[in-house]
């Protein structure tokens, strides 16, 4: 088992796999948090869906380097959505799905009346399920995704306080002067670069996942927002670390193995907060 | 504005999409005041407090604060809403919010000597390390407070602050509030229990068809 381990880390890509994997890891976990307890869940799903339409349209217009579109298109969507929380006629969770659903059929529409190959299924299959795309890595990828995700957790750092304030009450703190729009704005942008991120993990169906299971896993356990924060960080990068080994070793497709191995670690957390009575 | 006036509202016009609730509202809340908010539901008391806190801009009309206080120095004690009450938080981590109007990215030293001390205030000390998803619902509302005193220097709005409490627990809050108000706080606060409000307040101001401000006693003969 080491030496077949040993074999695939003696690859670059394999490496660079690995090290994006757990940065994003980290990042979405970093965030849900916050996003499950705004009741902003599905918004991972949401975001990542207008992420597969915009990366259509990019495909279509045959852009060498489709980031130059998809990150720019997909934090105006984010924008958008977290906006819908004050005062629009279309409210947060109907806004989520009904941007989520156009963006896939435009996006599903424009690769098949343009297609670019001719394996669109496949295509599709990929940027959904994140498939193989992990594996095809450059090293400008790589340090693109190191770069953004340092980012998002010095930002996160430093915004901590106010993070939680925005979270736990709202009102109280536009109330006290808190300028609770802009930090609004500051966790829809980051959500939306690391959903961009982990499309290339995951794939855009699956990365709610990464999202909310380390946080709803750690809120089985812990009572402190800071120790629900790290926890989840700590879940997340487990999970995804345990997932890139099964699948390497079991060659099962990435993105789904990381997500059981969420799945299977709030099980764990599940049955843990039952037997100590926090459940 | 008058020598130990705090609040100052002249003119006010408050509305909701077009809808005028309340128009032509003056009063002024002096220092140590307590003031009942009362009136039916739909009458505007909510929208008159946001618009007090400056959340959101009135029709027409203002609302002016004592020199030297602005919206930083005052206290808030919303109602509770759904994502609170499943929220895992430790009651330090609420109280010490309290003081996040500091242009800082960490709390300080002295921040946390403020929480602490208004920990105490509200004897809520053996709750500290508590998550507040496992505390009453009192308990709750006094993590609040404790959080709103954190802020407030002067002022202490509160929206109905026993909603949702038994009678013991209610009666229990009213005088803790009540000591505030001895301490020196000005309270304004929104109510439906008009007897409670008779037995504390030292100003009623009364929203609806009829629209009445002043002492208690005045609202008392008013009724006759």
């Amino acid at each position: 088992m080491f030496e077949t381990l040993s074999l695939y880390f003696s690859h670059p890509f394999v490496r660079y796999a690995m090290i994006v994997s757990v940065l994003i890891a980290l990042c979405s976990a970093l965030l849900g948090v916050t996003l499950v307890l705004k009741r902003f869940s599905f918004i991972g799903d949401g975001l990542s869906h207008v992420a597969f339409g915009v990366m259509a349209v990019a495909a279509v217009l045959n852009l060498t380097n489709n980031m130059i579109l998809v990150l720019p298109g997909t934090v105006l969507c984010a924008v958008l959505l977290l906006r819908t929380g004050a005062n629009t006629s279309i409210k947060g969770d109907a806004a989520i799905a009904m941007i989520s659903v156009a963006a896939l059929a435009v996006g599903y529409l424009l690769m098949n009346l343009f297609p670019v190959s001719n394996n669109i299924s496949g295509d599709v299959c990929s940027t959904l399920f994140g498939s193989t795309s992990i594996l095809t890595l450059t090293k400008t990828d790589v340090r693109l995704c190191a770069v953004l995700s340092v980012i998002v957790v010095v930002l996160f750092i430093l915004f901590y306080n106010k993070i939680f304030a925005v979270t736990f009450d709202e009102n109280f703190a536009k109330a006290v002067g808190t300028k609770a729009d802009r930090y609004n704005l500051l966790i829809a942008v980051m959500i939306a670069v690391i959903i961009v991120l982990a499309m290339n993990l995951v794939g855009s169906l699956l990365i709610s996942a990464l999202v909310i299971f380390p946080a709803l896993a750690s809120m089985r356990l812990f009572r402190s927002f800071l120790s629900v924060t790290i926890c989840s960080v700590i879940f997340s990068v487990v999970c995804a670390t345990l997932g890139i080994l099964i699948s390497i070793l079991a060659g099962t497709p990435v993105g789904s193995t990381i997500v059981i191995a969420d799945m299977a670690g709030f099980f764990i957390f599940y049955v843990a907060g039952k037997a100590a009575g926090r459940g | 504005m008058e020598n130990n006036a705090e609040l100052l509202v002249k003119n006010l016009c408050l509305g909701f999409e077009g809808d005028i609730l309340v128009e032509n509202l003056n009063f002024q809340v002096n220092s140590g005041d307590y003031l009942c908010i009362i009136g039916e539901n739909g009458a505007g008391k909510t929208t008159l407090m946001r618009t007090i806190l400056k959340l959101i801009s009135p029709v027409s009309g203002t609302v002016e604060y004592a020199e030297g206080t602005n919206s930083t120095d005052i206290g808030y004690l919303p109602q509770q809403t759904n994502v609170q009450r499943d929220f895992p938080a430790s009651v330090w981590e609420i109280v010490l919010s309290g003081c996040q109007n500091t242009g800082r990215f960490f709390y300080s030293a002295a921040h946390k000597q403020i929480a602490e001390k208004n920990i105490r205030r509200m004897g809520i000390e053996d709750l500290k390390y508590r998550s507040y998803r496992e505390l009453s619902g009192g308990q709750q509302q006094r993590v609040l407070l404790a959080r709103a005193l954190c802020a407030a220097k002067k002022i202490l709005l509160l929206d109905e602050p026993v909603a949702g409490l038994d009678p013991k627990v209610t009666a229990e809050m009213y005088e803790l509030i009540k000591r505030l108000n001895r301490e020196g706080i000005t309270i304004i606060m929104i109510s439906h229990d008009v007897e409670a409000t008779l037995t504390y307040a030292s100003h009623i101001l009364h929203l609806g068809e009829r629209i009445f401000y002043g002492t208690k006693e005045e609202y008392l003969c008013s009724k006759h």
